[in-house]
């Protein structure tokens, strides 16, 4: 180290525990790339259900005049959704002064770095004419809300990309020494991206500084992504969008599929990266409280959306909760919401079950449901226009989605995880820098008096 | 528009479609119908000078691309073809000085679904893909049921517009909302917004992509039809130019159906050629819009459905298969 920066006591013993911790990680063993293999393999297969749908045409989908908006939609807001994590842990979490989060911040960044990249893509799946994709930036009119989209979504991911890649370059120049016997390629990247840093106390003013004016930018950034979203529908007339509560019922929602997915990954990396020591069960404890607030939020938006045109049941918004609440779309709906909200709530609730591996397959459980509750929000409206359907092939009536539909929505999800992968694998999941400056050293349970 | 005498109309329906078409047939020779037929489909544009007419020579009428009524000498007529880029820029503009209307009444129609037919046959459509439609419609169990014809409303105040990203869909002057397949991204965002259901999409290569290989793209007609962009009704724009009605308001056996021009007040009916006061027509009959309550204004007007002469049939069910 430079020695430049006056450091704590037992700071470079510290340094080495935890970076040799950390790095271990950092290579090419058979397991990565065994499932790097598999992840590129599963995605040239749904990939050719991609070149099908461009050659024939949207109509391989089971999209029709009725129901113009389906799977590929619902998996665009779940995408711009669960992205927003980064915002609501480095951001709401960390500038609150909550030091625990200090270890998840960055598994936070590249959940969202990665379901902000592709929710862009996901998007082009459902375009008619993708060829066409420039036009929205020759001709785009300020008046539509597809265009606030399209550069909210751009500027939220390069954002966040910062956010992610800021808090690396000193752990790049740590590691770059410590990578004896890793492919020589991986070593000049490290040298390259930690743009000479040199740990000098001024650098890490400005990186402190930086990061701070980022994490302030990044909370309206945040909030205008998924409120735009959510005006996708909201604007529209249509019975089941047409609602003022739109904004705050889809953030609120981000919140509870954001902070599943981050526990789902502190799970995974603290299995198997070894980690136990750093994401520690009392991390878990804590996201997990998270996790209960947000989703009481988000309940409680819930019996907004749906009490209020319950109780006028004008005539369109009743066909729509009838067939939500007792018909087609019943058992979907009631699963998702006790499946997927009130009964992880009231689980979480007590202690037992906030430790990582319950918590586990709570938070695989409100993944699936958060999904699933975007198809709700997304399909169904459209089944029951104002006026009645008639004199169409029976496929246009309901929506079934496609083999090749599903086959292309796998894609974006291994694109996610691909991303993931290469951010967590190749590059050091947790902050070492930040991490070694703890006083409490490598025993970071208690952590809060920083 | 033309006009012509009111006639009665015979018992038989058979004797009164070659009645029609008789007529439809005289119509066509005189007028400017006539001229416009005659110049040929394309527009003529009013470069041509009386200086070189020919004394000698014949004159015809021809109506000018900005709907003046000019004669030039026959054998100095050509056909002419316009510049691709002046045709769209004239139709994103629209016909000056004018404000279509239609006017549907609903106590006559008796879905003969001619409009649906005349339609999908000048837009290249496949049976079951739509610019109108006829739906059987009923309030509620006590009210009669009837047959309601529902093409775009051609909004004045039109969700499909505000939502569209590229400006492929727009609103004309003379209060035509068209669509631009060659800029249409192909998103949806229109379909979701449009709450009377009138926009189509093609989800596959359409019906007559082979046959309309080729021809050069017509922003007033939607022909040829595009993969992967919209399609909806455009009140026949490319028909208005000629000086004729729509194609359905002219299918139509039953005269459920007006047209015509809100700033001269004035409608004509598309079967009985009749042209008729537009204000005093809407205000005798109790007018409608469609879900007026949702600010759309539509240009569509309906007449409601009553003293009905006939039964309400609920016509054959029809199976309707994809064909690909
Ligand atoms: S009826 Fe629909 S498509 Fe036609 S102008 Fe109105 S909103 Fe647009
Ligand atoms: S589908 Fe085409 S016309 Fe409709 S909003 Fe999208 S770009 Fe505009
Ligand atoms: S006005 Fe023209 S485009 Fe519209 S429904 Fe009638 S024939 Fe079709």
């Amino acid at each position: 180290m430079s020695g430049s920066q006056i450091k704590s006591e037992g700071y470079s013993e510290r340094l080495e525990t935890v970076s040799s911790d950390i790095l271990r990680n950092v290579r090419f063993n058979k397991g990565f790339i065994l499932w790097m293999g598999f992840l590129i393999l599963a995605l040239a297969a749904c990939l050719f259900a991609y070149y099908i749908q461009l050659r024939k045409g949207l109509g391989v989908t089971g999209l029709r005049d009725v129901t113009s908006w389906g799977m590929y939609i619902a998996n665009f807001v779940f995408f711009v959704a669960t992205s927003l994590v980064g915002m609501l842990i480095s951001s709401v979490l960390g500038l609150s002064g909550a030091q625990w989060v200090k270890p998840i911040a960055r598994i936070a960044e590249i959940i969202a770095v990665a379901f902000a990249a592709v929710a862009g893509l996901v998007i082009i799946s459902d375009m008619g004419r993708p060829d066409r994709l420039p036009y929205v930036f020759l001709f785009g009119r300020v008046q539509s809300p597809i265009l606030w989209d399209v550069t909210v979504v751009t500027t939220y991911f390069f954002v966040s990309l910062l956010l992610w890649f800021l808090p690396v370059i000193p752990d790049l120049a740590i590691a770059k020494t410590r990578l004896n016997g890793r492919p020589g390629i991986l070593i000049k990247v490290y040298e390259l991206l930690s743009l000479k840093w040199i740990h000098h106390p001024k650098q890490y003013e400005i990186l402190r500084q930086a990061m701070r004016v980022l994490l302030i930018l990044i909370v309206p950034l945040a909030f205008a992504i998924h409120t735009v979203t959510s005006w996708l529908f909201a604007v529209t007339p249509r019975p089941g969008w047409d609602s003022s509560i739109f904004g705050p019922y889809f953030i609120s929602g981000a919140f509870v599929s954001g902070t599943a997915a981050v526990i789902i990954a502190m799970y995974f990396f603290r299995v198997s990266y070894k980690l136990q020591k750093y994401l520690t069960e009392d991390h878990f404890e804590k996201i997990g409280r998270v996790l209960v607030l947000v989703s009481i939020v988000y309940l409680y938006f819930n019996l907004n959306e749906f009490m209020v045109p319950g109780y006028k049941l004008k005539s369109l918004d009743a066909i729509h909760l009838k067939e939500l609440f007792a018909g087609e779309y019943a058992p979907l709906f009631w699963g998702v919401q006790l499946l997927g909200l009130v009964i992880p709530v009231i689980l979480l609730l007590f202690r037992r079950f906030r430790k990582p591996f319950p918590m586990l397959i709570i938070s695989i459980a409100v993944l699936a449901a958060a999904w699933l509750k975007r198809y709700i929000i997304v399909v169904p409206p459209q089944g029951h226009p104002f006026l009645p359907v008639q004199h169409v092939p029976v496929e246009w009536v309901i929506y079934k989605p496609t083999l090749i539909e599903t086959a292309v929505t796998f894609a974006s999800i291994i694109l996610v995880l691909i991303i993931v992968t290469v951010l967590s694998k190749l590059f050091p999941i947790l902050p070492i820098w930040e991490l070694a400056e703890d006083e409490s050293g490598s025993d970071i349970d208690k952590t809060d008096n920083n | 528009m033309s006009k012509k005498d009111k006639e009665k109309s015979s018992e038989d329906p058979k004797i009164d479609e070659i009645l029609e078409s008789s007529r439809r047939d005289f119509l066509k020779k005189v007028g400017i119908v006539g001229a416009a037929s005659v110049a040929g489909a394309a527009a003529i544009y009013s470069g041509y000078r009386y200086e070189h007419a020919k004394s000698d020579g014949e004159s015809v009428k021809v109506l000018t691309e900005d709907n003046r009524l000019v004669l030039i000498p026959k054998d100095q007529m050509k056909d002419y073809k316009p510049d691709p880029k002046r045709l769209l820029l004239r139709g994103r503009d629209g016909i000056k000085g004018k404000k279509w209307v239609m006017i549907i009444d609903l106590s006559k129609c008796r879905n003969a679904r001619k409009c649906v037919n005349a339609c999908q046959g000048a837009h290249h459509l496949r049976p079951y893909e739509y610019h109108i439609n006829t739906l059987q419609m009923q309030e509620s169990v006590n009210t009669p049921a009837y047959h309601m014809p529902k093409p775009c409303q051609h909004c004045d105040n039109p969700p499909c517009v505000s939502v569209c990203p590229v400006d492929a869909t727009f609103k004309r002057q003379d209060g035509i909302v068209l669509i631009d397949n060659e800029r249409c991204i192909g998103c949806r965002f229109c379909m979701a917004a449009c709450p009377y259901s009138a926009r189509m999409f093609h989800w596959q290569e359409p019906l007559a992509a082979e046959a309309d290989k080729g021809k050069e793209y017509d922003i007033e007609l939607n022909v040829p039809q595009k993969k992967g962009t919209i399609s909806k009704c455009l009140f026949s724009a490319d028909r208005l130019r000629e000086g004729a009605l729509p194609y359905c308001v002219s299918a139509c056996p039953n005269g459920v159906f007006y047209f015509g021009d809100e700033n001269e007040n004035a409608v004509t009916n598309g079967t009985t050629k009749e042209t008729v006061n537009l204000k005093e027509l809407l205000e005798k009959n109790g007018a409608y819009r469609l879900m007026a309550e949702l600010g759309t204004k539509p240009r569509v007007y309906y007449l409601p459905p009553k003293n009905r002469i006939f039964d309400f049939e609920k016509g054959e069910e029809q199976e309707y298969k994809e064909l690909t």
